[in-house]
């Protein structure tokens, strides 16, 4: 699961596609999330250290993170 | 020689003189002053810009500080010879060393003209006429099949009672289209008389009715170099568009597949000068050409603003100048129209009116 190379991110959580024209916003939570794909790290290690971070059921967390990496596939941010 | 010396640009401090077509900043523009726009940006070359207006109220004429003077032409309807005679008139004055014409509806004229305009020492970079109409909205579904480009099928409607076939073959909804402009959505046959009548009284005969394909709106402004090399691509998504299909917003973006396209197109036409292709891509990936505009489109400033200033390019080869084809372009940059009460004075109306001409604030 990887972002793909010319998506372009932000800090604030702004995303660009420039293949698409598409931009979107996301949340901190999303944001920390998108950084961590950029740098090529693997699903159990995102789940490892957002779990570590925030109080969060890593259950709810793992379908959460799902539903968002489903979103990102949909919109073509991912390879 | 002398004539020689200018056509190349290659005389110092020597302005080349550029007449340009379309300042009908309108709500659906022509494309004419974000040619010279483009052009003025360019710091390769000094220019003297001759406006060519067909109507008194075109928002270009009194743009003082994009054009220099403006001169009243003859509609296309006038045909070449009372074209030709203008064009000669205002030579005189101001020796244009290159026309750029931008409305799909003069270029015909201008084609058949270019021959007889180069002989006065004008030069312009237009298609031949072969290649102008290959691309003809009423050949372009032929041209595709011809040449394995997408292209969404079409019937030629000359009655009104054709569109029967028409659906019959295509399908509700229809695009119906004007030979040069206009486009309107048809769901039902009612809908489709009533466009069908509405274009005719506007553009004439034929009306093509044309597959609907849904999708995202992507436009591609190419410019070629008449020997089949894209000297520059430039593909933008159109961000918003209003009630009449036009870009109002867009943005610059990155996939190659529009680059090879738009590479395609120009090395099976050969075409020279500017063009825009018109592609819808469907959910699936795949793109259609819809239509192939046979000039620049009217948000070509956003080519200069991306890095690939085409109008500048454009104007270098016809001046007889060599250009290295560009290949990159800064993704992500968007244009946004907007409209713009511009003040001028009755006097300044009445000039262009009455004498056909009006001059502007930089030559002054």
């Amino acid at each position: 699961m990887r972002l793909k190379k010319n998506i372009a991110t932000s800090e604030e959580g702004f995303i660009f596609n420039p293949s698409t024209g598409d931009s979107f916003s996301t949340n901190g939570t999303g944001s920390e999330i998108i950084g961590m794909l950029k740098d090529e790290k693997t699903l159990q290690s995102i789940i490892e250290a957002i779990c570590a971070r925030y109080d969060v059921d890593q259950n709810q967390f793992e379908r959460d993170l799902d539903d968002y990496l489903s979103q990102l596939k949909d919109y073509t941010i991912l390879e | 020689m002398e004539n020689l010396v200018k056509n190349t640009g290659q005389k110092n401090n020597q302005k080349i003189v550029i007449a340009v077509t379309a300042l009908n900043a309108i709500d659906s523009p022509g494309p004419g002053v974000a040619v010279i726009r483009a052009i003025r940006e360019c710091s390769d070359f000094e220019v003297r810009i001759i406006g060519l207006a067909y109507e008194s109220l075109e928002p270009g004429i009194y743009m003082n500080d994009l054009v220099d003077r403006t001169y009243q032409i003859p509609y296309p309807s006038a045909g070449t010879d009372t074209l030709l005679g203008r064009l000669v008139q205002i030579h005189q004055k101001e020796h244009l060393d290159l026309i750029i014409p931008n409305f799909d509806a003069e270029l015909f004229n201008f084609i058949k003209l270019k021959d007889k305009l180069l002989e006065y020492g004008i030069n312009t970079f237009l298609p031949e006429m072969e290649q102008f109409e290959a691309r003809d909205k009423i050949k372009l579904y032929e041209f595709g099949k011809k040449h394995g480009l997408s292209v969404p099928r079409d019937k030629l409607i000359y009655q009104v009672k054709d569109l029967v076939e028409a659906a019959e073959q295509i399908g509700y909804p229809m695009v119906v289209k004007g030979k040069f402009y206009d486009a309107i959505i048809a769901n039902t046959a009612e809908q489709a008389q009533k466009a069908f009548y509405q274009i005719q009284a506007k553009w004439g005969l034929p009306i093509i009715a044309q597959e609907f394909i849904n999708g995202t709106e992507i436009n591609i402004a190419a410019l070629g170099d008449g020997k089949g090399n894209t000297v520059s691509v430039i593909p933008m998504r159109k961000l918003y568009i209003t009630d009449k299909g036009k870009a109002w917003a867009g943005i610059t973006i990155d996939d190659s597949s529009f680059i090879d396209l738009a590479r395609k197109f120009v090395k099976i036409t050969k075409w020279r000068g500017g063009c825009e292709l018109e592609i819808m891509q469907t959910s699936d990936g795949k793109s259609y050409i819809m239509e192939v505009n046979p000039r620049f489109p009217a948000w070509i400033y956003l080519s200069a603003a991306a890095g690939q200033n085409q109008p500048a390019l454009l104007v270098k080869m016809a001046v007889g100048q060599q250009v290295t084809p560009l290949i990159v372009y800064e993704t992500g940059k968007i244009f946004i129209r907007y409209a713009w009460d511009l003040i001028t004075n009755i006097g300044e109306f009445q000039k262009i009116s009455g004498s056909g001409e009006l001059e502007g604030k930089k030559s002054k």
